[in-house]
């Protein structure tokens, strides 16, 4: 094995190789790092890294556990002990969070070495990285264009094997869009699937965390570890966590698969809309029957989820307050002044338009009109799911209709970036699962960006879109594709 | 400041303990003024009898056993606090 080419490996393929001992853990830590080296300066997918404390861990590792000896990079809004957390935010500059999420108690347990934390919008609320107070991150396949959002940073180094593989956050998408863009694995669990116990919040009932991997098999193999029950979060499932490896390789005989009518709507790059129909076809051709259906309130998810999405986040954002921890304004005249200017001088923009109109949608005279009429409709979107799903195992879309945009070419207009979200976040909305798969490229300015194929399945189906994914995914070339990054990347 | 929506971004932001600038208020209106505005389409739904869902999946009744556990000592606590003193976080005088 020469150490170029190790950090292409998948997870699945670097178990294989640290079992046999033809390479021992910290000498993956120390190949990993100077990959990184070498390419995050003109990627910044990372925030932080603490290579002492990954290589001290690395030493003990345990390589028979089920992720013995793996390093796992963490978005950096999910905590873990001892380590920045700064939800890309000026607000928790200099935070080190004091305790570890249960994710990175599960991973731990399951031999498997948190190492990096990467970049992602402020308190994941976005869908480009650009809304990183900290760094601006980009996509491997055209460093002049966004690697998606919100977790931009997990989805680039995956893709650019800066890391084996990633956790993120999905509250509207932030997991399977920039898994797309960037040519990964990306999947969204079923709400309560995995404990959001220190995973800074944005969206309580919308947000979950996910892996975001190379390849199906790598996103089965975290799911093993981080899927289950946690007594610190009561919304947590109380349901048996399966073996999430075991329908990978199942043929795909007998299984309906529903393209959703609603979803073939104008603004949907051509390119796209291609790559789509052929994977309609090949995931036909290798045994999958297509079924026409209906989700009739499609157009509306959009406007529910900034609505229910920003009443959240307004609460939970309510904690930064300059007091217990966090930026505190300098010199203030009383504790008025004190949160006002705290939480001025600390947000950024984004957060600042999500917060006023999530106080908005909450407050008193609006409360019916805006807020409890969105959770109406919600429930209309989850009905739409759950008649949907009596006809068929999965529905099949985009994952975004467009591919990679530039930087800075959509950030004057918040309404254009969020309805880019319209495939992914009813998924948040009715609480099921989702998958985004690599099928194919588009063509851009003489760069190949490449194109993302979403699976959504039923709560707590994820075996079934885990093992649709994998047989299409086996079928085609598309995830053994790598960005041309060395190619692209600024001479040392 | 008034836009084409019910929304005053200068009083909200007050309620909400966040200044702005005059600029940022100006740009978040004529923002979220196009927001709500998207927003009204939720007003052609006829939600008569729907129930709000506030979760897509709630689950009820969630107890545990009230076990005494270790969790953050007061230094932990207070580890990332701006400014603290004996063992307390210190904050502007609320109380004349």
């Amino acid at each position: 094995m020469i150490e170029t080419d190790l950090p292409a490996l998948s997870i699945a393929d670097l178990q294989s190789l640290l079992r046999r001992r033809e390479v021992s853990s910290r000498e993956v830590i120390d190949i990993l790092r100077k990959r990184i080296a070498a390419v995050d300066s003109g990627l910044g997918a990372y925030l932080s890294l603490d290579v002492e404390a990954a290589l001290k861990e690395a030493e003990h590792a345990n390589v028979d556990l089920p992720l013995g000896g793996i390093p796992i990079a963490i978005k950096d809004i999910i905590n873990v002990m001892g380590q920045p957390c700064t939800c890309a935010s000026k607000i928790l500059n200099g935070y080190r969070a004091a305790y570890n999420a249960t994710v990175i108690q599960k991973l731990r347990a399951a031999g498997a070495i948190p190492f990096g934390k990467t970049n992602l919008d402020e308190f994941a609320m976005g869908s480009s990285t650009e809304n990183s107070a900290l760094k601006s991150t980009r996509n491997p396949w055209d460093l002049s264009r966004v690697p998606g959002g919100s977790s931009g940073g997990s989805a680039a180094a995956v893709a650019a094997d800066e890391a084996f593989g990633a956790l993120g956050s999905d509250t509207g998408g932030s997991i399977r869009q920039p898994a797309a863009l960037c040519g990964v694995v990306g999947l969204k669990p079923t709400y309560g699937r995995v404990s959001r116990f220190g995973l800074v919040a944005f969206a309580s009932s919308l947000d979950q965390i996910g892996p975001v991997t190379k390849t199906v098999r790598d996103a089965a193999l975290i799911m093993n570890v981080i899927a289950g029950q946690d007594p610190q979060d009561s919304t947590s499932l109380n349901e048996t966590v399966p073996e999430y490896t075991a329908s990978l390789g199942k043929d795909l005989r007998g299984i309906r698969l529903g393209l959703p009518k609603e979803y073939m709507i104008e603004g949907i790059d051509p390119q796209v809309r291609d790559a789509i129909n052929a994977a309609v076809k090949q995931l036909n051709s290798v045994g999958a029957d297509i079924v026409d259906v209906s989700l009739p309130s499609t157009e509306y998810a959009v406007a529910v989820y900034y609505i229910i999405a920003t009443a959240e986040a307004s609460a939970n954002l309510a904690r930064f307050d300059g007091v217990r921890y966090g930026y505190r304004a300098e010199n203030p005249k009383d504790v008025l002044d004190l949160y006002g200017r705290t939480r001025e001088e600390g947000f950024g923009s984004e957060v600042k338009r999500r917060v006023i109109l999530g106080t908005y949608v909450l407050s008193s005279g609006y409360y019916d009109a805006y807020y409890l009429r969105a959770q109406k409709v919600r429930e209309l979107i989850r009905r739409d799911f759950a008649k949907a799903f009596e006809k068929v195992d999965a529905l099949i879309s985009p994952t975004s209709p467009i591919a990679a945009f530039k930087l800075g070419e959509r950030v004057a207009d918040p309404l254009q970036m969020y309805l880019a979200d319209i495939f992914t976040i009813a998924a948040n909305l009715a609480g099921i699962c989702g998958i985004s798969v690599p099928c194919g490229f588009a063509e851009l300015d003489g760069h190949r960006l490449p194109i993302g194929l979403q699976l959504l399945g039923k709560t707590l189906d994820e075996p079934r879109i885990l093992q649709i994914a994998h047989a299409y995914e086996q079928s085609t070339d598309w995830h053994k594709t790598r960005p041309p990054l060395a190619a692209n990347l600024p001479k040392a | 400041m008034a836009g084409t929506s019910d929304l005053d971004v200068a009083y909200v932001a007050r309620l909400a303990r966040l200044n702005l600038t005059e600029d940022e208020a100006q740009i978040f209106q004529k923002q979220l003024d196009d927001v709500l505005k998207y927003a009204e389409k939720l007003r052609q739904l006829d939600v008569t009898g729907v129930d709000a869902a506030a979760h897509a999946l709630p689950v009820f009744n969630v107890f545990r056993d009230d076990s005494p556990r270790d969790w953050f000592t007061a230094e932990q606590a207070l580890s990332n606090a701006p400014r603290q003193a004996n063992g307390l976080f210190v904050v502007p005088k609320v109380v004349e």
